[in-house]
């Protein structure tokens, strides 16, 4: 399966975008969103940007106020997942130009876009960000 | 709408319930516009699983996107599919997903193959007869849907390694063009070419190569490619040099790849970064299956790891150290887990580090006294975490002992475990499995070596249940504990006073709503009316461990049952018959009819009745005929002792719970002590000293980088024991020889003088002695730019020389060594500051690369050393008095090299 869940969280503790590959229920979503932020946030720059939680691996990435959580089986490559943190943050970059948590709260479905091109079944599917962003592009000149 | 339902998605998200505009975004995928339609197939997508009513409603709106001219169409319908289709409506897609892998748009043939690996997902069957889609997608000109269908493939792989052998080649074909740069430049991330297929890639030959010599050699040169290819100066670089190594330790062993890892490894446990020293923990614990010497070169890393703050890298750390023990470094490692244990409270990695303690207990444990005292730990800590089978366990071994033919230490072992129990009972909250084992234990020996009185322990015992008085199961085993004491008592022929408190437990347990609790109470009573001679007969002393031998076909019983048949009963069906049987009685009568459709046909039916009270015959006659136990004279108590099934000492008992077999051999290990020890032991502890003094020799000529002083005091002593201790002792050795070592380990130069000791010294000798070169070779190229190019082993060897030739008298005797000490301490301390003045910057502390790795072993001596300048000897003895009671106190040190050269 490979990836679990993405995760968008402010610094506050506020979910600013979440997908899942499994399905989960709103209390369940609910109760691990808040163990994993929590545990999260408590750490600080020097220690390694990947946690375990249960019978998975957290990997995270801060970006000003933003953390960027991916939720992996124990047998991923972390260090992969989290350049992968930083392609998605790229390639939102490129969209937006200078993204910032604005942007991932105001477009939100863009941005799920992009995770969808990239990420199917739980597994990377496309790295290229011409790839992921032209079906968008295309959309926005279609309306 | 669109944005009324992305703020659905927001409620969502934010954890509130937002059922009631699910059907909104259900509407809106039927919408024309393309981005409305795209974001009414996200809502539902986050919205609702696979299982949800509305799910019908979808299904035909993606058939018919999935017909779409626009393509864009087609890949927002099979994002949907991804995710919403069940195992159920397959069928209803699957032919036009099948066409779409052929679609000229390399997006839709991507998301297409992802659909089908979804589907592969949810149910094999469905897609099995579309494999063969999958490995024709993979030489698609597209490498985006090249890319993407090895998700499916490692899948298929993953569960199927033989029959994708052939893909071997082609993987290997793939994985070389892309680190060749083949692929279009939009794949490249920092300069890597495609980082994340090469990473999928390689998790495929890793699967493909395991055990297979000759897919292996396929993927040599590949590998070897990437890794001179990596820049290990970014992420992503070291992303793909994990998972080289990753595949490195996988696939069939190749030195020069190994090489390249161990290489690769070093440099990730060097670095700051604490993620690639993660990640290097966890490379080196795969590494270290194949060649388990590389730990010896980093294990000052390794330590820091495990005391970095950092909870993640620690835990790593363990789990590097648990894959990493031996019988040498057991204890130390079990030690150090229970303390981590203790530390911790989230549950879920409490219960996996307890199993881990216990695991490598049984599998290693260097005593049985050690053994109980560990278990009595994890047990007070984590006792309600622990899986009740290792409580069984441990009371086996203390009735069994050994499996020696050696009472007296039996029985020394018993009395402790008494004695440490007595003294765990006063602790305020102890858990449940532990109280068990507890009470089992005194009441089976608590009076048996004389030491406590029978009163004392069944005081101590109505405490418990007292104290407990919610927990049945610890009443239940406190009961018949007072019971086996009780008898014991009776049986010695001594007069029996129960106490009065023991008095009123009785007879609340008399009244006890637990029938369980009720029969034990009974039993005791009935057991302190009879006499001396019956009592022993039922519970005799110390027999926990015979066997008991049951008539499992109850033969007595054939007579009844003939005649019951004769008078027109039914036959007994056997269990596995009557299942099914059972099932369906459980049915009203009018599901008669579903029950035979659905196959299950039992002529027998008729007559449940009938059936059933053949069926019980057995169970409720036996209170009247069944005499299992060879007793005739009391029927009644016997047939009781053979019901309490948690009574260890008793009939089915051993059935029912000491099915322990095999334990014992996983114990076969342990007992060096014995017959060495016997021997040596007393003049070790004199040695001790010396064995100290020598060992800091060794670290002296070793020598040859400085440390910032500072720093070194900081790491030292501590971590150069537990050093020391993790990675000195492998069991290659034989442990009978492990004495004499002892005095001959530290440097070559001492062995010398030792040398004709004995042979077995002499080859000890001669691997350390061709150790160092070994070492330089290793360690040459990062000295080279710090130091003037001085083979600095060399020269201190050198160096050394007269000092070692000046103590060499002195070490034949071993007390003067001792005093010796200080002198070649104050010598080497002078060579060492002059030969390395200079360095001063390279001494950046423990964390400086090129030491830590290139001394190894060693290392972490001479650090330890060379910090202890001013107040040598205390640390040495604080050291000695370590090794004594932390480490088999044997063989660490001359190993060392042993292990290092395999």
């Amino acid at each position: 399966m490979g990836i679990r869940f993405i995760l968008m969280v402010n610094k506050q503790g506020q979910t600013r975008l979440a997908q899942y590959y499994e399905w989960l229920t709103l209390e369940e979503r609910r109760a691990l969103e808040g163990e994993i932020v929590r545990k999260c946030l408590a750490r600080n720059e020097q220690q390694c940007s990947f946690v375990e939680h249960r019978n998975y691996k957290i990997v995270y990435r801060r970006y000003a106020s933003l953390f960027f959580l991916v939720g992996v089986d124990n047998d991923e490559n972390e260090l992969a997942i989290l350049e992968f943190i930083h392609l998605l943050v790229e390639t939102m970059d490129r969209h937006f130009g200078n993204v910032c948590e604005l942007d991932i709260m105001f477009h939100l479905e863009k941005a799920h876009f992009m995770l969808e091109e990239m990420v199917m079944n739980g597994s990377i599917v496309e790295t290229s960000k011409a790839n992921i962003l032209s079906p968008i592009q295309l959309m926005d000149k279609a309306s | 709408m669109k944005e009324y339902i992305i703020r659905l998605v927001y409620v969502e998200m934010l954890g509130h319930d937002a059922s009631f505009g699910y059907i909104h975004a259900v509407k809106m995928i039927h919408d024309d516009s393309l981005l409305v339609k795209r974001t009414g197939y996200l809502a539902v997508t986050l919205f609702l699983n696979e299982d949800h009513d509305l799910i019908i409603l979808i299904v035909n709106t993606i058939q018919k996107d999935l017909k779409s001219d626009n393509y864009l169409v087609v890949c927002a319908a099979l994002n949907a599919v991804c995710k919403l289709i069940n195992e159920e409506t397959i069928p209803a897609v699957l032919p036009q997903i099948v066409e779409l892998l052929a679609h000229p748009k390399e997006a839709v043939r991507k998301k297409a193959i992802m659909a089908l690996h979804r589907f592969y997902q949810k149910s094999p069957s469905s897609v099995s007869h579309l494999v063969s889609n999958f490995r024709k997608r993979l030489c698609d000109n597209d490498p985006g849907v090249m890319g993407a269908t090895l998700c499916p493939l490692f899948d298929l792989i993953t569960n199927d390694v033989n029959s994708y052998k052939d893909l071997v080649i082609s993987f290997v074909s793939i994985l070389k063009q892309v680190a060749e740069r083949r692929l279009p430049k939009a794949y490249d991330y920092h300069q890597m070419p495609a980082p994340f297929i090469q990473i999928k890639l390689l998790k495929i030959l890793a699967l493909l190569g395991s055990s297979d010599k000759q897919a292996s050699e396929n993927m040599y040169t590949v590998v070897g490619d990437i890794f001179r290819k990596c820049d290990s100066s970014s992420n992503i670089g070291n992303a793909v040099l994990y998972e080289c190594i990753c595949c490195v330790s996988s696939i069939y062993p190749n030195p020069k790849l190994l090489e390249s890892a161990a290489d690769a490894i070093s440099r990730f446990l060097k670095s700051d970064s604490h993620n690639l020293k993660y990640m290097g923990i966890d490379a080196l614990g795969r590494l270290i299956k194949i060649s388990p010497e590389i730990a010896e070169q980093h294990q000052l890393a390794v330590i820091d790891c495990l005391e970095d703050p950092d909870d993640t890298l620690k835990r790593k750390t363990f789990e590097l150290l648990y894959k990493m023990t031996k019988s040498t470094n057991v204890e130390v490692i079990v030690d150090r887990m229970i303390d981590y244990m203790n530390s911790i409270n989230d549950n879920h990695y409490k219960t996996e580090i307890a199993s881990r303690c216990v695991e490598l207990a049984e599998q290693f444990a260097p005593s049985n006294q050690w053994f109980i005292q560990t278990m009595n730990k994890v047990f007070e800590h984590a006792g309600d975490l622990v899986n009740i089978k290792v409580a069984h366990n441990l009371m086996r071994l203390i009735a069994e002992g050994f499996g020696e033919d050696d009472d007296t230490a039996d029985s020394q072992l018993r009395s402790s475990a008494v004695e440490s129990y007595l003294h765990i009972l006063g602790e305020p909250k102890l858990p449940s499995v532990f109280l068990q084992v507890i009470c089992w234990v005194l009441g089976e020996y608590g009076t048996a070596d004389g030491k406590y009185s029978a009163s004392y322990i069944t005081g101590k015992l109505c405490d418990v249940a007292e104290a407990y008085s919610n927990d049945e199961t610890v009443k239940a085993y406190a009961v018949t504990a007072l019971m086996k004491i009780y008898a014991f008592e009776i049986a010695a022929g001594r007069k029996v006073d129960m106490l009065p408190e023991c008095h009123s437990l009785m007879e609340e347990f008399l009244a006890s709503h637990s029938t369980d609790l009720q029969q034990r109470a009974y039993e005791l009573q009935a057991v302190i009316g009879l006499d001396a001679h019956a009592v022993e007969s039922i519970l005799p002393s110390d027999a926990s461990c015979e066997d008991i031998e049951v008539d499992k076909a109850l033969s007595f019983l054939n007579d009844y049952i003939q005649e019951a048949i004769e008078k027109g009963a039914q036959p007994y069906i056997p269990e596995s018959e009557r299942t099914g049987m059972l099932n369906i009685s459980n049915f009203r009568n009018q599901d008669h009819h579903e029950a035979s459709s659905h196959g299950l046909r039992f002529e027998a039916y008729e007559l449940p009745k009938q059936t059933v009270q053949a069926r019980i015959p057995p169970a409720s006659l036996a209170s009247t005929e069944l005499v299992p136990v060879p007793e005739p004279m009391y029927p009644r108590e016997s047939y009781q002792t053979t019901t309490v099934p948690s009574v260890s000492s008793d009939a089915a008992s051993t059935e029912l719970k000491l099915r322990l077999d095999g334990v014992q051999k996983r114990w076969g290990r342990q007992t060096h002590f014995p017959s060495t020890s016997t021997s040596n032991s007393t003049s070790l502890k004199t040695v001790n000293g010396i064995t100290q003094v020598d060992g800091s020799n060794t670290a002296n000529s070793r020598t040859r980088e400085t440390y910032d002083s500072r720093k070194q005091v900081e790491i030292s002593p501590e971590k150069q024991k537990l050093a020391a201790s993790l990675f000195g002792g492998p069991s290659k050795t034989e442990k009978k020889s492990a004495t004499g070592h002892k005095s001959s380990k530290p440097s070559s130069h001492m062995v010398k003088s030792h040398a004709p000791k004995s042979s077995m010294e002499v080859a000890s000798e001669k691997t350390s002695v061709q150790q160092p070169p070994d070492l330089l070779d290793f360690g040459e190229p990062t000295v080279k730019s710090t130091a003037p190019s001085l083979d600095p082993f060399k020269d201190l060897e050198g160096l050394l020389e007269p000092t070692t030739q000046v103590s060499s008298a002195v070490n034949h005797s071993s007390t003067a060594a001792v005093t010796k000490s200080p002198d070649i301490m104050g010598l080497y301390t002078e060579t060492t500051a002059g030969a390395h003045h200079k360095d001063s910057d390279i001494l950046s502390g423990l964390s400086n690369p090129p030491m830590t790795n290139m001394v190894g072993g060693t290392t972490t001596m001479q650090v330890a050393q060379s910090s202890k300048g001013p107040n040598l000897k205390d640390s040495l003895e604080k050291d000695a008095l370590v090794r004594q009671m932390g480490v088999t106190p044997s063989s660490q040190n001359p190993n060392l090299f042993k292990d290092i050269l395999g």
